[in-house]
């Protein structure tokens, strides 16, 4: 996993509540046996005006020019602001991978649905819970303002505006630990193999069925 | 002793390790795998030349991609057959406690076979790369959708990192009416506290109507607690728990069946156990549901209408449901009974068990589908399922109404086979969500009950399945 420590960025607002993942990479994507080239397909019903297809040069579809993410000033965008409940839906890890693959870093929003958020942890994207206000004024600047960027800072765990101020955010200490590293996960899971095995076997004596 | 609920005593019992700012390290009991979110896992796997930690505890089957006709011909679409071709080798490469292949007879949706085959037991942990996994959590196990990395996690560890939940207890006391099911229940819910309400919380349903619904009934309320935005679903152990699990092909036997039941008997939220939120129904004000929106949480009873917009003081909110009303055709104010429907399906993990079929086609016997209904999918949730429903003579009444009976997967829950819908249809289906495109590109989901689903068929649009006669 890339680590995550800071980001200086450009920033595009996701003006929806409860975005499912099925809309931010669409099921017939998910029949690859890959990890990576999902970006192209991000929000794929929304940002092109044909139903695309896996494999399918994406570069010549028809895109939607109302779609957000299509619009010149937010080209390039790492920032993703989001609204209500973001990531609801479906467990497919394909919709960090897309986001991440697109070149987003960050996400910024009032919530996330549970299951994204943690798979997000996993793939060195970063998602901010801030509470709604906060997230209403920076839609509002957003939209108002070309190019507007934001700084944000895992170490310190700040998000520093245009103006200045910095917004506090917070992150479980163990998954921070985690992305500023860039660890992996499963690594430091080994680390307590003993301690899984002592368990599994007190479990063999307890609850033999479980092991049938 | 502290009176504990459900979800801390299973909590408790799967703990392996605690970091210092509460990340636990919790056992992980069955592992089920189906072949969409499991190829990167077993290729991260390889890559990094790790062993699964306990092959024993993987049940494995291809449900998402497999075609629901003409399974002489195999998979035709290559990217899916490549998909489960890839689950087929990664399974005979590693291993597993049960493996039900593509044409196998046990073969189905991994939410369907798991508690059929016994696989899923109370006091368990359970997970899967599915959001759909909190259904097994009708069985008193603690059990949730994973990603990818964490599927990988769990073959390499057997353990997964979590924070502990929250808990909510959602109490549905009285007696539902006649034609109403445990999907009105869960849509009711979800209507109530939102698709949001139960992010952060492990749900508890509970309450005389939850205890007087049969296991299948209780799996579809869990199976629907992720789309109240909560992982987990749970309902505590009752005699009808243990008589469903019996001389099931994975249940203990013998002495160690008597020692399981005296364990599992223990697994619920004590009197006077305290959860962080309490949510209270009444079931006898419960009514068919219908969604009529994007979002499980946009729904109606069939007695009601399409909201209007207008009336929404929240702005994102009415934007929202503006959004939906356009993509879903449909003006404010239209009474749910006057939306016609192109297509039905009756399937997916929520509803294609032997209950849901029976009621499907207790309302499609002796009535034929109406003309403008261009097709009626019924698809069974597993080759069992479909051999019960066979011998019941099931298949014949749907068969009679027009309706067609095919082979057992996910199908048009999610369209990644071909079975889809074409953009601007409507349907009324028995799954999960109503999302955008999930049906298919531009199709337009309703979300009911079985036997709302058969009503709609027989009428051609919404129809209270309380005034069938």
């Amino acid at each position: 996993m890339n680590p995550f420590r800071k980001l200086d960025g450009l920033v595009a607002p996701m003006d929806r509540a409860n975005v499912d993942t099925d809309a931010i990479i669409p099921k017939q994507f998910l029949k690859s046996i890959k990890r990576s080239g999902f970006g192209p397909n991000l929000f794929d019903e929304w940002r092109y005006l044909d139903v695309g297809q896996p494999g399918q040069d994406n570069t010549h579809r028809p895109r939607n020019p109302d779609f957000v993410l299509n619009q010149p000033r937010y080209q390039g965008a790492q920032i993703l602001l989001t609204r209500d409940n973001f990531g609801c839906g479906s467990s497919r890890e394909h919709a960090p991978w897309a986001l991440e693959d697109f070149g987003f870093r960050v996400l910024i929003g009032p919530s996330f649905a549970d299951i994204f958020f943690n798979n997000c942890f996993k793939n060195g994207l970063l998602p901010i819970k801030l509470d709604a206000a906060e997230v209403e004024w920076l839609f509002a600047q957003c939209l108002g303002t070309e190019g507007y960027r934001l700084s944000v800072d895992l170490e310190a765990l700040t998000i520093t505006r245009p103006d200045g101020k910095a917004i506090p955010f917070n992150v479980d200490p163990f998954r921070r630990e985690c992305l500023l590293n860039g660890w992996d996960d499963i690594g430091l899971t080994l680390r307590h193999a003993d301690k899984i095995r002592e368990y599994e076997a007190r479990r063999r004596i307890e609850q033999p069925w479980l092991f049938a | 002793m502290q009176a504990q609920t459900l979800y801390e005593k299973l909590w408790s019992s799967h703990v392996v390790h605690v970091e210092d700012d509460g990340t636990a390290l919790i056992y992980i009991d069955r592992h089920l795998v189906h072949e969409v979110t499991s190829p990167q896992a077993f290729e991260g796997l390889k890559l990094a030349g790790r062993k699964p930690w306990r092959v024993d505890s993987i049940v494995a089957t291809a449900d998402h991609n497999t075609p629901t006709d003409h399974w002489e011909q195999g998979i035709l679409d290559p990217v899916s057959r490549q998909q489960v071709e890839t689950l087929d080798s990664n399974i005979r490469e590693v291993g597993a406690l049960a493996y039900f292949p593509f044409k196998d007879e046990r073969q189905g949706i991994v939410h369907v076979i798991g508690p059929e085959n016994g696989a899923t037991l109370p006091g368990m942990t359970v997970v899967c790369g599915d959001s759909h996994t909190s259904t097994h959590g009708a069985f008193a196990c603690l059990a949730h959708g994973i990603g990818t990395s964490e599927v990988e996690h769990v073959m390499a560890t057997q353990c997964l990192l979590q924070k502990k939940s929250k808990t909510m207890l959602i109490r549905v006391d009285g007696q539902l009416g006649a034609g109403v099911t445990a999907k009105d229940v869960v849509l009711a819910i979800i209507g109530r506290i939102g698709t949001a309400g139960g992010t952060g919380y492990a749900i508890e349903f509970g309450g005389s109507a939850i205890r007087a619904l049969t296991m299948e009934g209780r799996m579809t309320i869990c199976n629907m607690a992720i789309e109240a935005g909560a992982r987990a679903g749970l309902v505590g152990v009752d005699e009808q728990t243990v008589a469903y699990l019996k001389d099931r092909p994975f249940s203990p036997k013998g002495e160690q069946w008597d020692r399981a039941v005296a364990y599992w008997r223990t697994l619920h939220s004590d009197a006077g156990a305290v959860f962080d939120c309490v949510v209270e129904l009444n079931a006898a004000e419960i009514k068919p549901q219908v969604t009529w929106g994007t979002s499980p949480e946009m729904v109606a009873p069939i007695d009601g209408i399409v909201p209007d917009p207008t009336l929404e003081k929240d702005p994102v909110k009415r934007e929202g449901m503006e959004r939906a009303l356009q993509y879903m055709g449909l003006n404010p104010r239209t009474p749910i009974k006057n939306i016609a429907i192109d297509k039905v399906f009756i399937g997916s993990c929520t509803n294609s068990r032997i209950e849901d079929l029976r009621a499907a086609a207790f309302v499609a016997r002796g009535r034929r589908k109406a003309d403008n209904v261009r097709l009626v999918l019924v698809v069974p949730g597993s080759g069992l399922v479909k051999r019960q429903a066979e011998a019941e003579g099931l298949d014949k009444i749907f068969v009679a109404a027009g309706f067609e009976w095919r082979e057992p997967g996910c199908s048009m829950c999610l369209a990644m086979n071909a079975d889809r819908l074409e953009p601007g249809e409507r349907c009324a289906s028995t799954s999960n969500r109503n999302f955008e495109g999930r049906q298919g590109a531009g199709g337009r989901t309703h979300l009911v009950s079985p036997a709302m689903a058969a009503a709609a068929a027989i009428a051609g649009h919404f129809a209270d399945v309380r005034e069938l006669a």
